[in-house]
């Protein structure tokens, strides 16, 4: 098991190197001056090449590559111009934000869609299943940003259910004691019920808006899969039986149905974390994606880099933890490498 | 219903799953000395002398840095407090005397940094060294006012500090009244320097070390920030709101909802067409103030052909459509620059309207006179950045030159780049805003008109005429000549319009919106807040 995490490991390091260089070459020929943005608009030519100095942005393009790797090497991804703080602090402080939500979106995504899937399966052609078909496309088919501004409009401002929408928590709330950097868990470990309920009602719409955007791919893959299964022949068996409908179902079927599943729960998390961008900054959640669009429209290279390396690093933890439950899901899956 | 009933009442009504449980009476305490601020961007840098610091850093400098002296208030164009120009106030200092070719400021006895040090001249030397030497932002500035050298702060003793001018200035004294002259702890903020960074603009870059109203306890960028009244504050009256939270809120709609209802205390940068609409419902409390001495205006680079041929521009001045863009773009929240009554005289102020107006026929003859009958072709820059008002004006311009016959391909500059595309002059046409600190028309025309060639001066416009009327102007207003700097005055402003490299289109306004129970806002030269004045019932 140990050996076969090594081996997967070693096999990411290639995409990794590909992944810092694409991105410094790719932030180096955007279009904008760092310097001149941040000399500041009354700046002289000559103010604007002292910034330029003083960033190093002076030097050619290997060296500035070469003092980067070294930075990198040291655990240094470089300070953010326009937060003025190192990269590696922010990331830290904002990437449990991020995952959050992510995982809230997704964990309430898979309790409404994978159910959905099953009944759509079972009672395929229903109205159950038209049901989920209409509910799940709408959901893909409309932009996060719009759920988003839509559900604040609604739940907030028209009906005043939601909090307001201020990031983590209400300003008059002060962050439970740091141990995960998730908020629901650092309250209840501190037992801060209070802030566990105000952390709850914010994380509420940002995770429901998520949710609705990723229910359709979860939805459709389990009815397909369900489908295949019902229709083969030791279901048949089982039923010819006289197995119960919900052993049938849930015992035999849904288990063979999972991989496929869990292979889409992988790619759900991946394009979750970046459909987080835009939610984010509706909600004002202070999360990496926010923090990561900013630096962009700044041309302030080192978060971009520090962003898109962390997510790298966080697609193959993923997609390795992906391999690994499906050794446990189907123990025929024995994975090789 | 109030915003804690409401609460009380919802947190009730969803059975206490969407909002946060019922307020425990010292968080409604709290609450009532709070004010919240809402905005689309927050500081990157809590020091004005700092590499790149943006304009809401400045706000934060603003109120947690005394300055040696300030402005009174007056009352202001829409009858709110505005800053008055020529009246100023001690602030650190006590008591200023200005001489021939020094000034002189006595410090206040009582006045402590933050950490309880006493502020003293020397401590007021080394900030304003400081402000003159670390180059950039802070630097040009205090060079506007003829304050470049170190040696020009003389500590006389303890409590006093001289100001020696290297040249007579008129607009040194206001000079030190902007944001950048602040004084820092010097003690402080040396112990936390290092050789490479003899300034420490590192520590000041992430604490305040001021001797400020207010101090920063908590700064989370892109977040939030949290500052907190300083209680041993001498330099004034003591500051009604004993904490400011400042929450950044990306979404316009939101800090508008949030605004609506009853959230969030202060508001700005909302898209003009909110504070249209906030204002026609009477809820909130709405101040709208035009910028002082600043303009947004079509620029033309008179480099380039065919704008290099007067008659082409003053074609251009014809064939805008100024009051669409009045209606439809800004929703009426501007002050017109144009379509002064011809042949009224010209006015010693600036900004000031200019008597071109929208007429098609005198554009198309000009143009024809000029030699270009059918027109021509030629791109229409703007800056991403402040799309919300650009991109609407740029089509409506778009759309009005093509009835002329010059057609117009519209090129989006992101923010970021917009600084260096503006640098290097070779946009022929575009739109942008300059505004001025320092309230006077050959302060404002010696950046944006002057054969120097600012950065600001986006036409490359040279005449050794116009150069000549603001030099003129610049020395009567240090020798107190009104006669002579009037005339310079309208010789300036009346070529500028004749000329027309740029064509002023309106005055824009700060907006600001806040709850009715929140008063004492103030309008500053810098635009931002000054929380000191601020107060909520």
């Amino acid at each position: 098991m140990l050996t076969m995490i090594a081996r997967r490991m070693m096999l990411a390091i290639p995409s990794i190197v590909g992944v810092i260089v694409v991105t410094f070459l790719l932030t180096r020929v955007l279009p904008g001056d760092t310097a001149a943005y941040f000399a500041g608009p009354a700046a002289s030519a000559q103010a604007v090449e002292e910034v330029r100095v003083k960033l190093g942005l002076d030097q050619s393009i290997p060296v500035q590559f070469a003092s980067y790797v070294g930075d990198l090497l040291r655990g240094d991804l470089g300070a953010s111009l326009t937060t003025g703080r190192p990269v590696v602090t922010e990331l830290a402080a904002r990437l449990p934000a991020s995952t959050e939500l992510t995982l809230a979106a997704l964990l309430l995504s898979l309790v409404i869609a994978v159910p959905l899937g099953i009944i759509a399966a079972v009672r395929n052609d229903s109205w159950v299943d038209h049901f989920t078909r209409i509910f799940t496309t709408a959901g893909v088919s409309l932009p996060v940003f719009f759920t988003g501004l839509l559900f604040v409009y609604v739940f907030y401002f028209l009906l005043g259910w939601a909090p307001a929408p201020l990031g983590r928590l209400d300003v008059f709330y002060s962050s439970p004691p740091e141990w995960t950097g998730f908020f629901l868990i650092d309250s209840l470990v501190a037992r801060e019920w209070e802030t566990f309920r105000a952390a709850l009602a914010q994380l509420a719409l940002p995770t429901i808006t998520l949710a609705v955007f990723s229910l359709a791919p979860i939805a459709r893959i389990t009815r397909a899969s369900m489908l295949n299964v019902l229709a083969s022949d030791f279901v048949r068996t089982a039923r010819a039986a006289g197995l119960s409908g919900g052993t049938v179902v849930m015992r035999y079927a849904f288990r063979n149905a999972l991989l496929p599943v869990i292979t889409t729960l992988g790619m759900v998390f991946s394009f979750l974390l970046g459909a987080n961008v835009l939610v984010e900054k509706v909600f004002a959640w202070p999360g990496v994606g926010s923090y990561a669009v900013e630096a962009l429209l700044a041309s302030d290279y080192a978060p971009v880099q520090g962003f898109v390396l962390v997510m790298a690093i966080l697609y193959v933890l993923v997609n390795l933890a992906i391999d690994l439950l499906y050794g446990v899901v189907d123990p025929r899956m024995k994975v090789e490498g | 219903m109030d915003r804690r009933t409401f609460l009380k009442s919802s947190a009730a009504a969803v059975g206490g799953v969407a909002a946060p449980a019922v307020w425990s009476p010292s968080k409604a305490q709290s609450r009532q000395e709070t004010l919240l601020i809402v905005s689309e961007s927050g500081p990157n840098n809590l020091d004005i002398h700092g590499v790149g610091t943006n304009v809401p850093g400045y706000e934060v400098s603003w109120n947690c840095y005394d300055r040696l002296i300030s402005h009174e208030m007056k009352t202001g164009p829409n009858g709110a407090p505005y800053y008055d120009r020529d009246k100023f106030k001690p602030e650190l200092a006590e008591d200023m005397n200005v001489g021939d070719m020094s000034a002189t400021f006595k410090l206040r006895k009582n006045a402590k940094f933050q950490d309880g040090s006493p502020v003293t001249a020397r401590d007021v030397k080394w900030s304003l060294d400081r402000a003159v030497s670390v180059g950039g932002f802070p630097t040009f500035q205090m060079k506007a006012g003829s304050l470049e050298k170190p040696e020009q702060f003389v500590v006389v003793d303890d409590q006093t500090i001289r100001v020696d001018f290297i040249r007579k200035d008129k607009l040194t004294i206001p000079d030190l009244a902007v944001i950048v002259p602040c004084i820092v702890n010097s003690e402080l903020v040396k112990k936390n320097a290092n050789p490479k960074d003899p300034w420490g603009l590192e520590y000041t870059k992430l604490n305040t070390a001021g001797s400020g109203a207010y101090k920063v306890t908590r700064w989370t960028p892109g977040t939030e920030v949290v500052l907190e009244r300083n209680e041993q504050w001498a330099s004034g009256p003591m500051p009604k709101v004993r904490r400011i939270i400042w929450r950044m809120i990306p979404s316009a709609g939101n800090r508008r909802a949030l605004l609506e209802r009853g959230d969030a205390d202060i508001s700005y940068d909302q898209p003009n067409k909110d504070f249209a609409e906030l204002k026609g419902n009477n809820k909130l409390r709405i101040i709208s103030t035009p910028y002082s001495n600043g303009i947004q205006y079509i620029g033309m680079n008179v480099k380039i052909a065919p704008f290099d041929n007067v008659k082409v521009r003053q074609a251009v001045a014809y064939a805008l459509p100024y009051q669409k863009i009045m209606d439809a773009v800004l929703f009426g929240l501007a002050e017109p620059m144009f379509g002064a009554k011809a042949g009224s005289p010209l006015e010693v102020k600036w900004p000031q309207p200019h008597q071109y107006n929208s007429d098609l026929a005198k554009a198309r003859q000009l143009l024809a006179e000029a030699g270009y009958p059918n027109g021509f072709e030629t791109t229409l820059s703007f800056d991403l950045g402040f799309a919300g008002i650009n991109e609407p004006l740029c089509i409506l311009v778009q759309e009005s030159l093509a009835l002329i016959g010059i057609k117009t391909t519209i090129n989006k500059v992101p923010g970021a780049n917009w600084r260096t595309e503006l640098n290097k002059k070779t946009m022929p046409l575009f739109t942008n805003v300059f505004s001025g600190w320092l309230d006077y028309p050959e302060y404002f025309f010696f950046w944006c008109y002057d054969g120097q060639n600012s950065v600001f001066n986006t036409m490359s416009y040279q005449s050794k005429q116009i150069d000549g009327y603001i030099e003129a102007a610049r020395v009567a207003a240090a020798n107190n000549d009104t006669a002579a700097y009037d005339k310079s005055v309208k010789d300036f402003v009346g070529l500028a319009f004749t000329d027309i490299p740029r064509i002023p289109m309106f005055q824009p306004y700060v907006n600001v919106a806040m709850q009715k129970n929140v008063d004492g806002y103030q309008y500053w030269f810098h635009r931002r807040l000054d929380y000191r004045a601020l107060t909520k019932s």
